[in-house]
């Protein structure tokens, strides 16, 4: 007779509607306001922000930029919840977690303005930089986490990556060693439900990307990525589980791209107005607002106030950026090797005289 | 396909039409689906999207979903998948988005799609294409830049295509498609959609393994391809003011390499430039340089110079240019050539 060797559901979890009405009650930590202050500010400046760099960019002054317009709280749960010594393996639309964890504005502009320095982080000196090749992050997130385990360190490897990110390989090679090697590793899937012009429903037909997890062997959990308070909390689980070495999770946060995919698309040609529209309805930052007034924690002074601070935050990040000259073309040889081999010394001389006295200058943004 | 959409079709193609590349690369794609329903597109946004920059534009309107496939989000299953399709007489012509993401593919292209004539002698194939735009100069994010053909020109089995203009873009293709054997097609995006030029739909492909003679002249062989061949023509044109009449060929299928048409030419000019795009050190430009020290010595006037790309990381779009050779560079190395000559 034919058994059942093993079952799994894959669980749901949110705390707030799209009106910001609880569904139930909030975890211990949402007591700390200050923490849910910080978290709408994060979210109201990186939105405007990420704004500017598109405007940026239309104007000629950017280089392709991926808008994150509508996935605001996933980022600013991951860079909240994260401890200062765990370590961000982050893929493209993870700004505002970058954010907090240190990454200054002008140095996310640099990047997307075509400027190395950009990467150079001042303030996390053990997160990666960006990832462009899709999923292959997801490997590094796996050696971050072993290297953890084999000096004994309670610390966690941070990694995300997008709904098209799960179709690959590295993917499914990285959850599958989490494990079997019990990785101290936390996996935040980004299902913005687009990869380009690709649905979401063309990577898979699994009803979730959560349940890949169980193949795995680790725990998957489908949260509403657009409720702040679910995203935080299951980020928060998994973080508390990597630190007690109980191994990794994979956490899909269920969210919507209300941006083109970058400015180098236009979703208009794949996508309908009332996909876009329905997408708007369930954005991250308005029901925030409405759940923080309705609790007093917030008013119309207050927003005022940080539509102001946030002006001139990005302001000043811009003018910075703007204001920074290119590096010197012979930069380029600079940091490739610890030691810089012979025949490269040659080049390098040859980039220097060719762009003469004059040539540091050229490069525009 | 029926027989009278076929002959509409062949009706329509007496005429030619302003083109750029991209759109030579839609048409030899139409065409050769029109021709043969063996022939299939996948990709990522290759469908509904048709493609990031429209190369399979209205693909699936015109021969449908089972023809033109939106993949998910893999590399090396697009190009694996390509493989067990052709093995099975489909022709796959799958796209990877840039070729900054195409590493993933090297097993399955190393590994199986070069070689499977050889290790079933020749009871399975691979008549596939992969098309990758490539190089750089637009601008573009980290990764969506580099010229990397070398990697797949020192692959035994695999041939490597890079077109110059809309109508090698459109003939080549066309001809990669119809190759019995797995085809690496390399499309310079800096050229795009930098110029048009008639081309007409008349199905005609035009030979791989060939260069093409774009210019000809007396003092001194240019050679190069892709989109450094806007370059080394503008070269030919500068020199041409300062009396030195320089021939320009045009690779065009980096593997294999005629090296016959190279040499045939540097024995009437007894110098060679080569200018690439790509890295310098184990560049195409040295193994076309290693051929003439081996077979050309005693025709050559002076030694053979290369400008290419730096040995670097191609740097991101704010410097990008100082990486890439100039016309200048160009010029200056021709010049240096009928100096130094004998
Ligand atoms: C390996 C690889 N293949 C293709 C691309 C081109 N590309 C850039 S983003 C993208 C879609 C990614 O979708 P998803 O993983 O859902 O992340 P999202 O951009 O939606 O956040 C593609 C195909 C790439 N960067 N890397
Ligand atoms: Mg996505």
């Amino acid at each position: 007779m034919m058994q059942k060797t093993f079952d799994f559901f894959i669980p749901y979890n949110r705390f707030m509607n799209e009106q910001g009405k609880l569904e139930q009650a909030l975890p211990e930590w949402s007591r700390d306001q200050e923490r849910l202050i910080e978290a709408y500010e994060t979210m109201v400046l990186i939105r405007n922000f990420d704004q500017k760099v598109v405007a940026l960019q239309r104007t000629g002054k950017m280089g392709t930029y991926p808008s994150i317009l509508g996935q605001e709280a996933i980022g600013v749960a991951v860079g909240q919840t994260m401890r200062k010594d765990d370590v961000l393996i982050p893929y493209y639309r993870d700004l505002p977690a970058q954010y907090l964890r240190g990454v200054r504005l002008v140095e996310t502009l640099l990047y997307w303005g075509g400027d190395e320095r950009g990467s150079q982080y001042q303030h996390c000196p053990e997160d990666f930089p960006n990832c462009v090749p899709i999923s292959t992050q997801m490997c590094h997130a796996a050696g971050v986490a072993t290297a953890f385990k084999i000096r004994g360190e309670k610390r966690a490897a941070v990694v995300t990556c997008g709904d098209g990110a799960t179709s690959k390989g590295d993917f499914l090679e990285s959850l599958n060693v989490a494990g079997v090697w019990q990785l101290p590793m936390v996996i935040v899937v980004n299902n913005n439900q687009w990869a380009i012009s690709t649905p979401r429903k063309v990577q898979s037909a699994g009803q979730t990307i959560a349940q890949k997890a169980i193949g795995a062997g680790i725990e998957g959990i489908q949260v509403d990525g657009n409720d702040y308070f679910a995203i935080s909390d299951a980020v928060q689980h998994a973080l508390e589980k990597a630190h007690a070495g109980k191994g990794a999770t994979l956490i899909e946060a269920i969210s919507y791209r209300l941006g083109d995919h970058t400015t180098a698309d236009d979703a208009t040609r794949y996508r309908s107005k009332e996909d876009l529209k329905a997408g708007w309805e369930k954005e991250p930052i308005q029901r925030l607002r409405h759940y923080l007034l309705s609790q007093n924690l917030w008013s119309e002074s207050q927003e005022k106030e940080l539509q102001n601070k946030s002006t001139k935050i990005i302001e000043t990040a811009v003018s910075d950026y703007l204001n920074t000259p290119p590096e010197p073309p012979e930069s380029m040889f600079d940091h490739l090797f610890a030691d810089m081999p012979a025949p490269l010394i040659e080049q390098r001389i040859d980039v220097k005289s060719l762009a003469g006295p004059g040539g540091t200058q050229q490069g525009s943004h | 396909m029926n027989i009278a959409a076929k002959s509409d079709t062949a009706d329509a193609s007496v005429v030619s039409h302003k083109i750029t590349m991209v759109e030579a690369v839609n048409l030899a794609l139409a065409r050769a689906m029109q021709e043969d329903e063996n022939v299939v597109v996948l990709g990522e946004d290759v469908g509904v999207n048709g493609g990031v920059f429209r190369a399979t534009v209205n693909l699936r309107e015109e021969f449908g979903l089972k023809r033109v496939m939106d993949t998910p989000l893999a590399e090396t299953l697009i190009a694996g998948m390509a493989i067990g399709m052709a093995a099975q007489g489909i022709r796959p012509v799958a796209e990877i988005q840039f070729m900054g993401f195409i590493y993933a593919t090297m097993e399955q292209i190393v590994s199986h799609a070069s070689r499977m004539r050889n290790r079933t002698r020749g009871r399975l194939s691979c008549p596939m294409v992969l098309r990758a735009p490539f190089g750089g100069g637009i601008h573009a994010p980290e990764h969506h830049s580099e010229s990397t053909e070398t990697l797949f020109a020192h692959i035994p089995g695999l041939r490597v295509v890079i077109p110059s203009s809309p109508r090698r873009a459109y003939g080549l293709l066309l001809a990669a498609i119809r190759n019995d054997d797995p085809v690496v097609f390399l499309e310079p995006k800096r050229i795009y959609r930098a110029s048009s030029q008639d081309v007409t739909d008349d199905g005609q492909a035009l030979p791989l393994d060939t260069c093409f003679t774009l210019r000809e002249g007396t003092d001194i062989t240019l050679v190069s391809w892709g989109a450094m061949i806007q370059e080394t023509l503008q070269a030919a044109d500068q020199l041409l003011e300062q009396d030195i009449s320089a021939e320009v060929i045009d690779v065009a299928s980096i593997s294999p390499l005629d090296m016959a048409t190279i040499r045939t030419s540097v024995a009437k000019t007894g110098r060679c430039c080569i200018v690439h795009e790509a890295a310098r050190t184990h560049g195409v430009g040295a193994e076309i340089a290693a051929e003439l020290s081996e077979s050309s010595l005693f025709d050559l006037k002076a030694p053979v110079s290369r400008v290419t790309g730096y040995d670097t990381v191609m740097p991101y779009y704010r410097n990008e240019m100082h990486y890439m050779p100039t016309v200048e560079r160009i010029c200056e190395a021709a010049t240096i050539l009928m100096e130094e000559g004998l």
